[in-house]
């Protein structure tokens, strides 16, 4: 029974089928779209959440991880071990023992460059000396160094390689700097008693407002005393420098050119004449210092140590107003929130947040801009190592023919000043990147010295010449008023807005 | 209802709940996702998504912010060209936002600094003029996608900004948000 009718029921019934089949694609696609636009809502809500109390006695970073878990969680990352061609570090394994657990360190120094265990023969660096790894190492690699065993370090070692700011208030009864003073009377292992984390929130933040702060005295007298020098008085870091600089300064209680002041073994940042590494040699000249005597040479010497803070001050990104924090823990997003990259890391293993958000070039290009400097700097370090092998060889000679001390006396000078400055560069943790053009001067000068030396073993009658020292504050990216400089964040000069 | 057969009633109330289903759903959708706001000029409308929270910011405190509103330097001055410019940028950037598919910290595509580098020149066509002589012609000659013909470049004149030597935003970027802090 044929129905003429039934093709185009079946064409009407199609249709509605058809219809509703878009139809429900449409409702569907739209609610989810809703859902989607719903989730991204949700996530432009402010999400910190209170759980736990903090104090200005909460040391445990995982405390206040409960209530920043990004923060935190990037915080942890600096466990990681990443080689740049001139910096990061590189994991090495080695069997634990009794006096040493680590079953993982980074390369040795000394292994890659003999040159280095000549320049501190006699010191404790000539016998272990690796590659600096991350914040999370900094307590182990300190406490079970080798350099431990060959000579008995003081506390003042603790300021910087784990959270002190809890321990100087305990031993100080709320007074940190009599805490400070405290930790710095006592020997290491015991000083080592009183702490248990490595840099830790609370050595930068305020646990109330999160506001940075600095909490290591050595670095607010040293900071007043610099200023006092360019004529600003009565400095106070935390009441007076500006936010954009306290995102340096936070850095700056550590990375900077240090030495223990006095027999109370002080912890003292040379910079009463100002942070050029002149001026820190001068410093040295009027307070009577020697690190060690140089087993090889009898030369009064002194040990650099990784003078960043000092470097990025006569650098072009300081004097551009751009902090430590803006390339070494670049902001990046979470969801809705602009959260600082705690893991803090070389910029060469982040370009992409670090250099790219000022710098509109590709990767490779940037990364090949960064390595050429540093390529450079390296090759200037490289010679300098050369000239102070040969003046070392030179002196042992000159000695084994009879030269005494007093004969020597103006080569141990010249030696001491061009190992220093050497040094300087050396042991900066750049490769001379955060002030390219200084880290050359400083390694002309530097070889300049070293060669001038090797002449006065061969020549008494030679007269060096000593560069002149600059005024102090002279091209800082810090100068206070009168100093031909500028302040941090401030590009434009004039005086900064509190 | 008369004159109509029962069935055809039957799939005519079907059809009507099935699409006012649809469209309801998709009102509801768009109302919730502010879209009437798009077709506007408020820079609050550009930030409804959080991600361009900083440049709505950076905007807030930036040299232009009492003279330019968004639209001003990334959309066309003509009508036409706005709203292609607007449909065309709106879909990328749902896609973009939906998916969570997009890179950053993000860049401005070639067509949108084309769009920008002609806006710097609109309003500033009195300084420009004196360093690009045949300015003009070349700002209209990008609007209606006309090649540029090789008459108009007069020996001593710049490339035009596709040849990225001449960019407004190369010395001038913080002129509309700069991201830093």
């Amino acid at each position: 029974m044929a129905n003429p009718n039934a093709p185009v029921k079946r064409r009407g019934l199609l249709l509605l089928v058809g219809v509703g089949l878009v139809s429900a694609l449409a409702a569907a696609a739209a609610v989810a779209l809703a859902t989607n636009i719903f989730e991204r809502k949700q996530e432009a809500k402010n999400t910190f959440v209170r759980v736990v109390e903090l104090t200005d006695d909460t040391v445990d970073p995982a405390i206040w991880g409960k209530n920043f878990p990004l923060q935190y969680d990037s915080y942890l990352r600096t466990v990681d071990q990443v080689r740049t061609q001139y910096g990061g570090s590189e994991a090495v394994p080695r069997a634990p023992t009794q006096a040493d657990p680590r079953s993982v360190v980074a390369q040795s120094r000394l292994e890659e460059d003999p040159r280095l265990k000549a320049m501190w023969a006699g010191y404790a660096f000539s016998k272990d000396f690796r590659e600096e790894r991350g914040h999370a190492y900094m307590l182990d690699d300190q406490t079970f160094t080798e350099r431990q065993q060959v000579t008995q370090q003081p506390g003042t070692c603790i300021h910087c390689h784990a959270s002190t700011y809890t321990a100087y208030k305990k031993l100080g009864n709320g007074d940190i700097m009599k805490g400070f003073d405290a930790l710095n009377h006592m020997k290491y292992f015991e000083a080592r008693k009183q702490v248990e984390h490595p840099v830790s929130c609370i050595d930068c933040h305020d646990s109330q407002t999160m506001q940075l702060r600095v909490t290591r005295p050595a670095f607010m007298q040293g900071m007043a005393r610099m200023k006092a020098a360019q004529g600003v008085k009565d400095f106070d870091v935390n009441r007076d420098a500006t936010r954009q600089e306290m995102r340096s300064y936070v850095c700056g209680q550590c990375h900077v050119e240090y030495y223990f002041k006095g027999p109370e073994k002080t912890l003292t940042y040379p910079w009463d004449k100002g942070l050029k590494v002149e001026n820190i040699l001068a410093y040295y000249e009027e307070n009577p210092h020697k690190d060690w005597t140089h087993a090889d040479t009898g030369a009064p010497v002194l040990k650099a140590q990784h003078p960043e803070f000092e470097m990025w001050n006569q650098g072009i990104h300081a004097r551009s107003g751009v902090a430590c924090a803006d390339c070494h823990m670049p902001y990046t997003r979470v969801g809705a929130q602009k959260v600082s990259d705690h893991h803090v890391r070389s910029p060469l293993l982040n370009i992409n947040r670090a250099c790219q958000t000022c710098h509109h070039f590709s990767e490779d290009e940037l990364r090949s801009r960064a390595e050429a400097l540093q390529a450079r700097t390296f090759q200037l370090r490289n010679q300098g190592l050369d000239a102070l092998v040969g003046l070392i060889a030179d002196v042992k000679a000159a000695k084994v023919a009879g030269k005494t001390d007093a004969d020597l006396a103006g080569v141990y000078a010249l030696q001491r000043r061009g190992q220093f400055m050497l040094d300087f560069i050396e042991a900066e943790n750049s490769m001379g990147f955060h002030a390219p053009e200084e880290a050359a001067r400083i390694l002309g000068q530097a070889t300049n010295l070293i060669r001038q030396a090797q002449i006065m073993v061969r020549d008494p009658s030679f007269k060096p010449e000593v560069p002149d020292m600059p005024p102090p504050g002279a091209g800082d990216a810090h100068a206070g008023p009168g100093t031909p400089g500028k302040t941090v964040g401030n590009p434009g000069g004039g005086s900064p807005a509190h | 209802m008369l004159g109509v057969s029962r069935r055809v009633a039957v799939s005519a109330v079907v059809l009507a709940v099935l699409v006012g289903t649809a469209v309801g759903a998709a009102g509801f959708t768009f109302i919730y996702a502010k879209g009437a706001s798009y077709l506007t000029d408020d820079p609050a409308a550009c930030a409804n998504c959080h991600v361009m929270n900083e440049q709505y910011a950076g905007w807030v405190k930036s040299s232009h912010h009492n003279v330019a509103v968004c639209n001003d330097c990334h959309t066309p001055h003509s009508f036409f060209g706005k709203y292609y410019t607007k449909a065309l940028n709106g879909w990328h950037h749902s896609v973009a936002f939906t998916s969570g598919d997009f890179h950053e910290p993000i860049h401005i595509g070639e067509r949108n600094l084309q769009v920008t580098e002609a806006a710097c020149r609109s309003c500033h066509q009195d300084i420009t003029h004196a360093i690009e002589p045949e300015l003009l012609v070349r700002v209209s000659a990008q609007a209606t996608k006309e090649p540029r013909k090789e008459a108009d470049r007069h020996g001593s004149q710049h490339p035009v900004p596709r040849d990225g030597t001449m960019s407004c935003l190369r010395c001038h970027r913080s002129v509309g948000h700069l991201e830093l802090d």
